[in-house]
């Protein structure tokens, strides 16, 4: 399969990240990793940049590693347009205090505009 | 400081608990402060959300099955601020507040930090009046606390919910996604 992984500088991305290296080195699917512009996150985009590219060698996984500019759902989606991918995942979900599931704008556009089979890791 | 951003004005006074009132059913139903959410009166709430119709869950909210169910009281327990309204022996409603912080036992003042609201109804009680009364009570409780800043989400879709809690003066943040964000500021 031919997976995209969206990744923002949240925790979330973290663990999605994590959790799709792992899948991808069990199963051995083609990886693209898209490292978001996104403001007002715990990451920068290079910081996110580096630990991906971190994660990565030291799992061994082959995969490409892209910068996209301008809004993170906005450039992702169309990313994925232009590519042959079979599926989209992003991190996305957060707990609240009271223990309610939060998803945020990012993911709500992910879900509704993209082309592909979305996965979201929690 | 709040992160969120709050109404400039504030909303209240609110009736304080205990109180008891006749609902529009003509049942005699009190709305009472849990002081200490543990032995019975956590038992209680846990049995009425194992009657808690699963459809309206609200963002995961209450969990189902006995035992998620009680993993979850306790785990918002120890700093949570809970109101009940009560049928009889029964809990028929629950509204609480918990603290929107790290490290609970740290917090000096109430006032300082922010809360995140829930409230849910019991099926059979609900449109009633139950909710709004016991919403109510849950802030004016707040308010004497000294609490100020309040928070929730709701689904999008979840209208009642969402004029419900505009009734008393929540408004927006300008966060939404699935799910409206709204604050309300206490006296
Ligand atoms: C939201 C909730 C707490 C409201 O409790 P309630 O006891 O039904 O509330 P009230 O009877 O005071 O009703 C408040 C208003 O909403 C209206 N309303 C309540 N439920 C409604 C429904 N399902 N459809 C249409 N209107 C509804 C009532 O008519 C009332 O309006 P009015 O004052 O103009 O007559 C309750 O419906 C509930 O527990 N829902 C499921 C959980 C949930 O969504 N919680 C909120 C998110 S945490």
């Amino acid at each position: 399969m031919n997976v995209l992984l969206g990744l923002a500088g949240s925790d979330e991305s973290i663990t999605a990240l994590r959790r799709t290296i792992d899948r991808t080195s069990e199963i051995g699917d083609d990886l693209t990793v898209a490292v978001l512009e996104k403001a007002d996150t715990e990451r920068s985009q290079e910081e996110m940049y580096r630990q991906a590219e971190k994660l990565l060698s030291e799992a061994e996984v082959d995969a490409e590693l892209e910068r996209l500019q301008g809004d993170p759902g906005a450039s992702l989606v169309d990313y994925a347009e232009q590519g042959e991918f079979d599926q989209l995942v992003i991190g996305g979900g957060t707990i609240s205090p009271m223990g309610k599931i939060q998803l945020g704008s990012l993911t709500e556009f992910v879900l509704l505009n993209a082309p592909t089979t979305v996965k979201l890791v929690r | 400081m709040p992160d969120r951003v709050y109404p400039d004005g504030t909303s209240g006074p609110f009736p304080a608990p205990p109180t008891t009132d006749t609902d529009q059913s003509g049942r005699e139903i009190e709305y009472r402060v849990v002081e200490k959410f543990a032995g019975e009166a956590l038992e209680d709430t846990v049995e009425m959300y194992v009657e808690f119709d699963p459809t309206d869950r609200a963002q995961g909210i209450p969990p189902t099955g006995e035992e998620r169910i009680r993993n979850w009281l306790e785990a918002i327990a120890e700093s949570s601020v809970n109101v009940v309204a009560r049928h009889g022996e029964d809990v028929v409603g629950h509204a609480v507040l918990v603290p929107d912080v790290d490290d609970p036992a740290a917090v000096g003042d109430v006032g300082e930090i922010e809360w995140e609201l829930a409230i849910f109804v019991l099926q059979a009680y609900q449109e009633s009046g139950i909710g709004t009364q016991l919403l109510k009570h849950l802030l004016g409780h707040a308010d004497e606390l000294g609490i100020r800043h309040v928070w929730l989400t709701v689904e999008r879709w979840n209208t009642p919910a969402i004029a419900l809690y505009e009734r008393v003066g929540f408004e927006p943040t300008g966060t939404e996604s699935f799910e409206q964000e709204m604050g309300i500021l206490l006296e």
